[in-house]
């Protein structure tokens, strides 16, 4: 039979609609190497001096090793808990998995303002408010259901043959899950991680309830300077992002290829 | 017996591992949104405070307040606007996915999910870049001798653009996975009995993929009315939301309890659009 092929009208409109799409991300790698005092795009003159700009800026430095730090401790705590749960969930299978499964997967349905109010509240009568603590827990509730959603589905995929012949041949159980079942879900878990570690570095609205002056991350204080100005400061610590989501993202593809991680 | 046994273990084995997401899910998720819940019956003291005795104060004053009735009338009107556009804009790059294939369709999806990861602060600064008076749309035109009358941005105009681009990716991968029931035979069907594309579009493409489109729609609406970030820089402080009204009145005003109030007002709207959707998802049935 043959293919239908796309008219041109289709093409024409999918090009302009494409152009819409990116060119947010677009302009602001140039608009980074501009030379003047203030926003403006084309820009008249070009220059490092922004990147010079951001080098000396200690507060956004601060900030993006606090950004580092609370991604990397969110990302490891939520392999560690996510991961038993989803054992529990998919191979235990006890009774009200299924209400569990839901219960855990509950925060990506409700606005993150609604989430961020409410622990705000809660975390201002117990002194968490304003510390890394305090952000890394806001920041779980987040990662937790997106790396359990992952594993679950990983661990589906995954035969209970494998490990019963694991088992059979005499391994106890931990050697099991240890030798067999973790290797086998690497994949799950590279994509979980990586995840996590991406929706814990980019969280804006939780973060900023939750946010102080000892402890703030550099998203936050992007808003906060954008509240105020919008000089091209903001482009260059964005060409840095995208920068560090792109490696993330290749190393994730380089492990186990993006489509996989991504679309599933 | 031994069974009994095993059976005990295992709970026991299964209870241990769940403790931790209990805990997080518990002590940072369930608990503090049922306390936000009753915190909305509760008087707002100065200062941040939190009165003990039960009151119905927020929610008289949040309904004779016009400026939030306002506040909530221009959050769900905008938010269908955008729903609205984000469809328009959406549609023909997923019919386009969905004709397509091979690296060529891979490499297109890459590009749409690729917005994804890019944190929303730096795609609302770069609607900032495009939009500003002295950005590349307005700076562009003057080169060539057209100066507009208007601002594209720190005003209702700019959330609206900016919004919508940000969603599109949502949009584009609900109606993807909805177009899975569009066999591309049936279209051809109807143009071989003569119908004209456009009819064909109608009568056969659109209403089979009906089910993506009421996905699509649900899940931008939802987003668009909690948005916070972008309204928040697009509208320059400007445009009044029940998002950026939360915000104020638990950042800046530490009026707690109004804050909540506004919250529950927020969920009743994702609970109000949440059954239109499965009540539109059975009338396609």
């Amino acid at each position: 039979m043959e293919e239908r092929k796309p008219s041109w009208l289709l093409k024409v409109t999918v090009t302009v609609l494409f152009v819409f799409l990116l060119v947010p991300v677009l302009v602001i790698v140039p608009l980074s190497f501009s030379g003047e005092n203030t926003l403006r795009f084309p820009p008249d003159s070009w220059s490092f001096r922004w990147y010079g700009e951001l080098w000396s800026n200690d507060r956004m430095w601060g900030a993006f090793r606090t950004s580092l730090v609370i991604g990397a401790v969110v990302t490891v705590l939520t392999i560690l808990i996510a991961l038993p749960a989803a054992y529990v969930i998919v191979r235990l299978k006890v009774r009200g998995s299924e209400l569990l499964y839901n219960l855990f997967t509950a925060p990506l349905l409700l606005p993150t303002i609604v989430i961020g109010l409410a622990i705000l509240i809660i975390f201002a009568s117990v002194g968490l408010l304003g510390t890394r603590l305090g952000i890394a827990l806001g920041h779980l509730v987040l990662t937790l259901p997106y790396a359990l959603r992952i594993l679950a589905t990983a661990l589906n995929a995954l035969a209970v043959t494998v490990e019963e012949a694991a088992a059979s041949l005499g391994a106890k159980p931990l050697t099991v899950f240890r030798r067999i079942t973790l290797p086998l879900i690497a994949p799950g878990l590279v994509s979980a991680g990586a995840l996590s570690f991406l929706v814990s570095f980019d969280e804006v609205v939780v973060t900023l309830f939750l946010a102080g002056p000892e402890a703030t991350t550099l998203p936050v204080e992007m808003f906060r300077h954008l509240e105020s100005r919008s000089d091209p400061l903001i482009a260059a610590i964005s060409v840095l992002l995208i920068s560090l989501t792109l490696a993330v993202v290749l190393i994730v593809h380089r492990s186990i290829g993006f489509s996989t991680s991504f679309t599933r | 017996m031994a069974q009994q046994g095993d059976e005990t273990r295992r709970n026991g084995l299964a209870i241990a591992l769940l403790l931790p997401i209990v805990l997080v899910n518990v002590g940072v998720f369930l608990y503090p949104v049922l306390n936000l819940l009753s915190t909305s019956f509760k008087e707002a003291l100065p200062g941040g405070g939190i009165g003990t005795e039960f009151t119905w104060a927020n929610w008289s004053t949040l309904v004779q307040d016009r400026f939030y009735m306002e506040a909530l009338l221009r959050s769900v009107l905008m938010s269908l606007l955008i729903t609205f556009l984000t469809l328009l804009c959406s549609y023909p790059i997923a019919l386009y996915l969905h004709r397509s294939s091979g690296q060529w369709r891979t490499f297109l999806l890459v590009l749409v999910v690729s917005p994804l990861l890019t944190s929303a602060v730096v795609r609302t600064y770069g609607w900032v870049a495009v939009l500003a008076d002295t950005g590349l749309i307005k700076n562009g035109l003057e080169q060539i001798g057209i100066t507009l009358p208007f601002r594209l941005v720190y005003n209702m105009t700019g959330v609206v653009i900016g919004l919508t681009e940000i969603l599109m990716p949502y949009m584009i991968l609900a109606l993807l996975a909805g177009f899975g029931r569009l066999d591309p035979r049936c279209e051809e069907a109807a143009l071989t009995l003569g119908a004209r594309p456009i009819q064909a579009f109608w009568r056969v493409v659109l209403p089979l993929t009906a089910p993506g489109i009421a996905l699509g729609c649900l899940l931008c609406f939802v987003l668009a009315v909690s948005s916070f970030i972008t309204p928040r820089i697009l509208g320059g402080g400007r445009v009044f939301l029940l998002a950026t009204e939360i915000y104020d009145q638990a950042i800046v005003t530490l009026n707690w309890p109004a804050a909540g109030t506004l919250s529950i007002l927020v969920l009743v709207v994702f609970g109000l659009s949440l059954i239109l959707y499965t009540r539109a998802l059975r009338a396609f049935d």
